[in-house]
């Protein structure tokens, strides 16, 4: 097992940990688009090109500016994004049940015995994954790009302020 | 004990999967419960890898095109999900998933 | 740079190779690719970093022209006293940078404030590392390059909020705001005015795109994407799109001197500003080495007569021209509004990119085409590239008439 895949590992997790205890939501955010950087990068050293990239500029590109816009618009007005821990009431139950998936996870992964190819498989460049998607796979790419749009309209139909005459404050 | 890395793999998404558990259970505002499940959807397009990448057939890119089928379809889930609670945040005037439990806005 | 295996070609074409592999030749065998990939990233960041220096000078001077100024003629060489038509001005421009005093206001993120510069600085020079500068020059060898260099580019936008949210002033967050608003509005069609190329090239890897424009018909054109309906299609939209995503006037709201302040870098002073320039700078040559690679050729020499100039030469020339017009441009038009700005991307430029995208798949199509067929494939393209740039471009300014000047 290289030292390379080690690293990203850790890194990810960490982030990504350290990301869900924080505060301060930006920072939060930003965090996490360094552990999807860092799943890219697993997607790199797993040999999955084409992935990687796509993760970096859907992820790091796309979501976390979304992300970062929505924290933005719904920040309480004065403290820069701040929000409260997680109470005891609800970090206790969350970490036991995290903690219980975690261990159940883990005994299940050591105990079995995985078969792994005898040698990697062949490298598989863009343009098979082209053909791949052109071909066999036509159908569920344009269900893909249906839902896209669908997501895209509804997301806009949702978070777009009501017509003028609408009570815009129910308080 | 002995393990692949095809068992490295699992356990780091597992672990991934399970930081993800954590902050969606345990954080009140939404905004984090959705990135949250984000780090989850991650965690398991890292499995569909590790089993393209090392499993005992890999099949001509079958994984790569899941994950690349399901990084479109999060993208989608956090946009929906980011206008609910822009939407959410309109009627309440916060983001709170606690307090967001009435039906009429 | 990853040398081809082509030891046949001219000295002077592998020229750069060979002085590396005399750099490295005397480390043990496993060690030398870590060394060649250092000494590549070292010969990039020497060479555009002096570029940037360059082109600082070269922008004031051309502004200068235009403007019938003389532009920065005073900075003399130090130690010497002799004044070089501004020469040694990028010296005094950097040492004034240095020295500045480094402000960070009372309330910043400081880590936050501090991380901006670096990271956009970071992610800029990371898309260098695809482009093909030369026959044999190509830092990274990638089957995804396009991609890498596009999610390389997004990366900056976070690095433009970061800058805005860590300088906790109002009107930096908004004008990061404004920035993002422009960068993410003009990503869509800088994205879909190079889905063609791919189209066509059946490839995402920038070598094997100039590679097949390599061919001359009747042995003097080139057969560049631009000599195509879409290509020249393409390339205009990809060059409207570059000048709004590098921040370039006209699209150079984020920063507008005369409105805003400085927009998302009110806040920041010294050297971390002029990190964020070269940041702008680099962007800049990346986006033109980019269009120059898929568009003009690459490092291809425009008629078979001129190929024994070394590669890299051409590709030099090309991408001094393409940073010229920049300027150019810069000196001509004046600056758009916002709502002129986003209307123009997504009225304009999307909707065009998306027919163009039609035009290649036609143009794909009918390659088979022969004789008088040739003459109706370019007829056909040449009305679908101009037809719907009429009808939108007439939509657009509706309204805007031709103004007549009462008092004149």
């Amino acid at each position: 097992m290289s030292l390379a895949f080690l690293l990203i590992a850790f890194l990810t997790v960490a982030t990504a940990a350290v990301a869900m205890a924080l505060r301060n939501l930006v920072r939060s955010a930003l965090l996490l688009g360094a552990s999807w950087a860092g799943v890219a990068a697993f997607y790199l050293w797993a040999g999955a090109e084409f992935l990687a990239f796509a993760q970096v500029l859907v992820y790091v590109g796309a979501i976390s500016m979304v992300v970062l816009f929505a924290v933005l618009l719904t920040r309480p007005s004065r403290d820069e994004g701040a929000v409260s821990p997680a109470s005891a009431g609800r970090l206790l139950p969350a970490l036991i049940a995290g903690g219980s998936v975690l261990g159940v996870l883990v005994g299940a992964i050591v105990g079995s015995p995985l078969r792994t190819a005898a040698k990697p498989p062949l490298a598989f460049t863009v343009r098979e994954l082209g053909l791949q998607l052109m071909g066999p796979h036509a159908a569920s790419l344009v269900v893909v790009g249906a839902l896209l749009t669908v997501a895209l309209l509804g997301a806009v139909v949702i978070a777009a302020p009501g017509r003028p005459g609408d009570r815009e404050d129910p308080r | 004990m002995n393990l692949s890395p095809l068992h490295l793999c699992l356990l780091f998404s597992s672990a991934l999967f399970c930081v993800g558990l954590i902050g969606a259970l345990s954080r009140g505002n939404s905004i984090l419960v959705l990135l949250g499940v984000e780090l989850m959807l991650n965690a398991g397009n890292i499995n569909l890898i590790a089993f393209w990448r090392f499993g005992p057939a890999p099949a001509e890119g079958t994984g790569v095109l899941f994950v690349l089928f399901a990084i479109a379809i999060a993208a989608a889930e956090a946009a929906v999900g980011l206008a609910l609670v822009i939407a959410v945040h309109r009627h309440q005037r916060n983001i709170r998933l606690q307090e967001a439990n009435h039906l009429r806005g | 740079m990853s040398a081809h295996p082509a030891n046949a070609l001219p000295l002077l074409e592998r020229l750069p190779v060979a002085l590396r592999d005399a750099c490295t030749s005397w480390l043990p065998e496993s060690w030398r690719w870590l060394a060649n990939s250092l000494l590549s990233i070292v010969a990039i960041f020497v060479v555009f970093a002096t570029l940037f220096a360059l082109l600082t000078l070269a922008e004031r001077k051309i502004l200068g022209r235009v403007q019938n100024r003389p532009g920065p003629n005073r900075a003399p060489l130090p130690f010497l006293g002799i004044r070089t038509y501004g020469l040694a001005q990028p010296l005094a421009d950097g040492i004034k940078m240095l020295t500045k005093e480094d402000i960070v206001p009372r309330g910043a993120d400081r880590v936050l404030h501090f991380l901006a510069p670096v990271a956009l600085l970071a992610f800029s020079i990371l898309t260098f590392a695809v482009i093909p500068y030369g026959r044999a020059l190509l830092p990274v060898e990638l089957d995804a390059a396009v991609l890498y260099f596009f999610a390389a580019g997004a990366a900056t936008e976070l690095a433009i909020f970061m800058a805005g949210w860590a300088s906790r002033n109002k009107y930096s967050l908004l004008a990061a705001m404004r920035a993002l608003a422009q960068l993410i509005s003009y990503e869509l069609p800088l994205l879909l005015s190079i889905v063609p190329v791919v189209l066509v090239a059946g490839s995402l890897s920038t070598s094997e795109i100039v590679e097949q424009q390599g061919t001359w018909l009747f042995g003097v054109f080139p057969q560049w994407h631009v000599f195509t309906p879409w290509g020249f299609a393409g390339f205009l939209i990809f060059f409207v799109a570059a000048l709004a995503e590098s921040n370039r006037s006209p699209f150079d709201l984020p920063e507008a001197e005369s409105e805003l302040i400085a927009g998302h870098l009110t806040e920041y002073s010294g050297f971390k500003y002029a990190l964020f320039f070269m940041a702008e700078y680099f962007g800049m040559c990346a986006l033109s080495g980019m269009g120059v690679t898929l568009f003009l050729g690459g490092w291809q020499a425009p008629i078979p007569a001129l190929a024994f100039i070394p590669s890299y030469g051409w590709f030099a020339a090309k991408l001094l021209a393409l940073l010229f017009v920049f300027m150019w441009i810069r000196a001509t038009f004046p600056r758009l509004r916002i709502d002129q700005l986003t209307r123009l991307a997504w009225k304009f430029l999307v909707p065009l990119a998306l027919v163009n995208l039609f035009t290649a798949a036609f143009w794909v199509l009918s390659s088979g085409w022969a004789g008088p067929l040739a003459f109706a494939r370019w007829l056909v393209a040449g009305t679908l590239v101009l037809g719907p740039f009429l009808v939108l471009g007439r939509r657009l300014s509706a309204g805007l008439g031709p103004r007549t000047y009462r008092y004149a």
